[in-house]
């Protein structure tokens, strides 16, 4: 559970904690992505800060009742800031003995699971390899349980519509989500004007739907006098003044794109073709045509980037997005635009890998392809997004640097941030700084230079159709100012020199320290979605007296100028990433420091009890933590445990 | 669209000052000329001027027109061609590209512009060999092309470059020879195309496939092996002694021999020979497939039948899906279900 540590034996229902954990789990069919999202709106609406953890199955509709078709939704949600979907839930819904086998092992014990007892029939016992009935034995004995048939309910509550038995069980999800809604004292009027909007062609299944949720709302009302099931109140969590919405990090990835090319005062071009868990992004921004965004869906990855530097050199912006095996394919075409020197933003939301890997689950192992994977000396910067609301300003960052410095730019988030919701408070468009783009519409003397650079060390941008102004652009090394083919050994070294430095002398901001003293003992750094549970976890450590700082680095390359003596101002190094410990090596390259890796690479993000372990062993000073043993420089958490 | 404004050159403002560095006696010099003769004809103005070429021999082309060039990577002018067209769909796009940049490491892109009728001029130079890394077999090359990659005889079964882009969808398909005083005509015709229009340029690479087409390219007896197409026409070659007649039960051609009349002209009537029209899918087909020995080779515009160019559609959508809607970044960013929370909030922890 994600609150301040109690005691394993609490009952966080009971108590009145100031987080909760819950984890929706059923059917791929069942609906369970649909009834987090709901819940999690009810969430946002009460006030409460959450971040969420989609975890679906790569197959869309996988044979039904089976271990790998189970799909899975958590909510961690409180009365003070959440940065994590949460550890362990404290309640698991499971709709049937699939999701209750996948999903038992991550139950906090002493917690609370709800099971529908409708479901729990021979043959899906038989499809979830149970022998014999979890209810009937003690395998739940750890936990409270409320088993009961909630397809009956389900059912008696949808009745009077008169829909047949398989369209009636249809709405079992939002008899579940009425449950939910009621344990944590959520409005259900939202859920009704959503309902009746989305079903306003056929009225009888909005009525239907609404019928049960109030029966799951009801139900808890009743079963409260007599079960495990307590009502909790979270009350509000005290946030920054100001609007605010939910917000994936797909949408603020596009969302940051749309105001980056406002800020650019260019169209956005955006080139993509369909690739789990990128695919959201060109989704959303094929519907917003109205802020000059013009979305390709192109034949393959190849054409998707290329038809977005088509579209930068002839005055666009361009952008393309994939996950790491469509980023390996557009490598040849990311040297083209590092040569030609033209703008384009590259989004890689990165899946487990390698090849097709685990295309559903998280993983931050494509940072060696983004900072190194290319043919020839073909530097890129390099961003990552630490959160959903963090990839719209990083977004924007990632337009700028693009367009300012002539060069594409590769924007990381990964599959976590992509579907992850979270509380993002509405930014002020003009608070942002305008980057404009300029355009050479005259020669600057008598020959015409077009790559004669500026005091930044970028090229000018010619379009074509400007007057006066045609020269030749393409892949074959260039001369230093001219642009024309040049062979010249010189010449390629200066201009290898000049790319190189190009990137290298791009300014970033200095690096802050997100959570603790900017000197210490120990620091953990960390980059991209890693960030909420290294805070949290680093939080908690602090709390128990370790000298202990957490930096998440946005900036990979170029590194923040200040870095290596930020670190230098620790004793020790640890970096955790999702991966074999790819920054590690980077940090080290470039800053000659000592640093140490923590790895995970299960396709989950961290949990903050991993995390906190880990630091826990640099202090066996501190009181609690006697006997801490620090791992080996190369350290890798042990494989979850099997859940089939 | 603007309509292109014409402007006044000449073959000499079309020339750039960089050394050209194709084999001396390639084919691609001609095909060079014919382009730089046919631009001014056209009335092309310069700084609308787009050539987009992949990697290759051919594909060097831009660096000797003096317009705006862009010489991409291998095989994906197609898709780089098709982001600038949608960026600015007023300029002027040529493509450039050959048998292997074109059909095979960039058949796919090839396939995809052509079947989305973006509206730009496609040249593929056919020479039926890899010329820039060394003379292996390509693509296009006949069974049994010795090279250094297939030193006993290649066993690929060559792809015809024009069934190809009407398999694919393309609304114009024209041929040509590099040294054909014709090839300006098919680049016009091409140009005044709207959408893709796909233009085969049998090209003769003097070092690695030296006059491979010689069969109908060579001067000598070219009558009897070349036939020119016109739009309403009859399908005459051999100086008007032959033509090709249609046997619509056998779904055929067959040559067919032709007398002449009186006054000297071919009687194509009495023969039954077929009146070309460029509008005829089908006999496009018929015509880009006929086996070259048993038939003359089938030059000039075989298909040309304009349909909505893909800029003009996606232009279209956008406007459509823009109208009556405010661009309001600050209204999008507060979109979807909103809360506020109220200046009495401590700060988070």
């Amino acid at each position: 559970m994600a609150t301040q540590a109690p005691p394993a034996s609490d009952t966080p229902h009971t108590d009145a904690p100031d987080a909760i954990v819950v984890r929706f789990a059923g059917d791929s069919g069942d609906g369970m992505q649909l009834t987090g999202g709901q819940f999690t709106l009810s969430t946002a609406l009460a006030g409460n800060d959450l971040a969420t953890f989609p975890d679906f199955p790569a197959e869309i509709r996988a044979p039904q009742g089976t271990l790998f078709g189970v799909s899975a939704f958590q909510i961690n949600f409180g009365s003070r800031q959440i940065n994590t979907a949460g550890d362990a839930p404290d309640v698991l819904v499971a709709m049937n003995p699939a999701a209750l086998k996948v999903n038992l092992p991550a139950l906090k014990p002493g917690g609370l699971v709800i099971v529908d007892t409708g479901e729990f029939t021979k043959r899906n016992l038989d499809k979830a390899k149970y022998d014999a009935s979890p209810l009937d034995d003690d395998t739940l004995a750890p936990f409270d349980v409320l088993a009961f048939d909630i397809s009956a309910r389900t059912l008696e509550a949808v009745e009077p519509f008169g829909l047949g038995k398989k369209d009636g069980l249809r709405c079992k999800n939002m008899w579940t989500l009425g449950l939910a809604l009621w344990m944590f004292d959520r409005p259900r009027q939202p859920l009704h004007d959503w309902l009746n909007k989305k079903f306003a062609k056929a009225p009888d299944i909005a009525a239907a739907n609404i019928a049960a949720l109030d029966a799951g709302h009801a139900y808890g009302e009743t079963a409260e006098l007599s079960g495990p099931l307590k009502q909790v109140n979270l009350p509000p969590v005290p946030s920054e003044p100001g609007l605010y919405r939910t917000i994936t990090g797909a949408e603020a990835v596009s969302l940051g794109l749309v105001a980056g090319g406002q800020l650019a005062e260019l169209p956005i071009f955006f080139g993509g073709y369909p690739i789990t868990p990128a695919s959201a992004i060109l989704h959303h921004l094929a519907r917003l045509k109205e802020f000059g965004v013009t979305t390709f869906q192109a034949e393959d990855e190849i054409a998707a980037v290329c038809a977005a530097i088509g579209a930068s050199y002839a005055g666009q912006l361009g952008v393309t997005s994939s996950s790491g095996p469509g980023i390996a394919l557009k490598t040849e075409a990311l040297g083209l635009g590092i040569m030609t020197e033209l703008p384009l933003v590259v989004v890689n939301s990165q899946r487990g890998g390698p090849s097709t890997g685990l295309p559903t689950k998280t993983e931050q192992s494509d940072l060696y392809q983004a900072v190194y994977g290319r043919n020839g000396d073909a530097p890129m910067p390099v961003i990552a997004a630490r959160s959903p609301g963090d990839a719209f300003e990083v977004a924007i960052e990632a337009c700028r640097i693009a367009v300012q410095y002539m060069t594409p730019v590769m924007l990381l988030t990964d599959g976590y941030i992509a579907n992850a919701a979270e509380p993002w408070k509405v930014p002020d468009p003009a608070s942002f700084e305008p980057f404009p783009a300029k355009f050479l519409e005259e020669p600057r003397g008598d020959v015409l230079e077009p790559y004669k650079r500026n005091e930044k060390g970028s090229r000018p941008w010619i379009k074509p159709g400007t007057p006066g102004m045609m020269h030749r652009i393409g892949g074959i090394e260039k001369d230093a100012t001219t642009g024309n083919i040049s062979y010249d050994p010189a010449n390629h070294q200066l201009m290898t020199d000049t790319r190189r430095d190009k990137i290298a002398n791009i300014p970033v901001p200095d690096q802050e320290v997100a959570f603790g003293e900017t000197t210490g003992k120990l620091a953990v750094v960390g980059w991209g979605s890693t960030y909420g549970p290294i805070k949290q976890a680093v939080r908690r450590s602090i709390e128990k007296g370790c000298s202990v700082s957490h930096i998440h680095v946005r900036h990979i390359w170029p590194l923040p100028a200040n870095l290596g003596e930020l670190l230098s101002g620790f004793e020790r190094v640890l970096v955790p990433e999702m991966n074999t410990g790819q920054f590690k090596t980077v940090l080290r390259d470039q800053l000659l420091v000592d640093a140490e890796s923590l790895t995970k690479t299960s396709g989950q993000p961290f949990q903050i009890a991993e995390l906190e372990d880990a630091i826990c062993a640099y202090f066996d000073d501190v009181v609690g933590n006697e006997g801490g043993e620090v791992a080996a420089n190369e350290q890798q958490l042990p494989s979850p445990v099997e859940s089939e | 669209m603007n309509a292109p404004v014409k402007i006044e050159t000449t073959l000499k403002d079309w020339e750039t000052d960089q050394e050209v560095r194709w084999c001396p006696g390639c084919g691609d010099y001609a095909i060079l000329k014919a382009v730089q003769r046919t631009l001014p004809q056209l009335g092309s103005d310069p700084a609308n001027t787009v050539f987009i070429s992949g990697i290759g021999c051919s594909s060097r082309f831009p660096y000797y027109i003096e317009s705006y060039g862009f010489h991409t990577i291998h095989g994906r002018a197609p898709a780089v061609a098709t982001g600038v067209k949608l960026a600015n769909p007023d300029l002027d796009v040529w493509l450039v590209t050959g048998d292997g940049d074109g059909l095979s490491i960039g058949g796919n892109h090839m396939m995809h512009v052509l079947r989305r009728n973006v509206n730009m001029q496609i040249m593929l130079f056919n020479n039926e060999i890899y010329g820039l890394t060394k003379g292996q077999y390509s693509p296009t090359s006949r069974e049994g092309t010795r090279s250094p990659t297939s030193p006993i005889g290649s066993v690929d079964h060559p792809a015809n470059p024009c069934a190809f882009a009407l398999g694919s969808g393309a609304r114009f398909v024209g041929r040509g020879i590099d040294v054909s005083k014709n090839l300006p005509d098919v680049l016009k015709a091409a140009h005044a195309h709207q959408g893709a229009a796909f233009v085969e340029i049998f090209q003769n690479c003097i070092v690695y496939n030296k006059d491979v087409f010689d069969a109908f390219a060579a001067p000598k007896g070219a009558e009897g092996q070349q036939l020119w197409l016109a739009d309403g026409e009859p399908m005459l070659f051999d100086k008007g002694t032959k033509g090709l007649a249609f046997d619509a039960d056998k779904l055929h051609f067959t040559v067919v021999d032709v007398v002449a009349k009186e006054d000297g002209t071919p009687d194509w009537q009495s023969a039954g020979v077929r009146v070309h029209d460029v509008k005829n899918r089908v006999m496009a087909h018929l015509l880009a497939e006929l086996p070259f020995g048993t038939f003359p080779m089938p030059l000039g515009v075989l298909y040309d039948d304009p349909a909505a160019t893909y800029e003009s559609a996606v232009i279209a959508e956008r406007e459509a899906s823009v109208s009556g809607k405010e661009p309001n970044l600050a209204k999008l960013l507060s979109g979807g279900q909103t809360w506020t929370v109220d200046g009495s909030a401590q700060d988070p922890v």
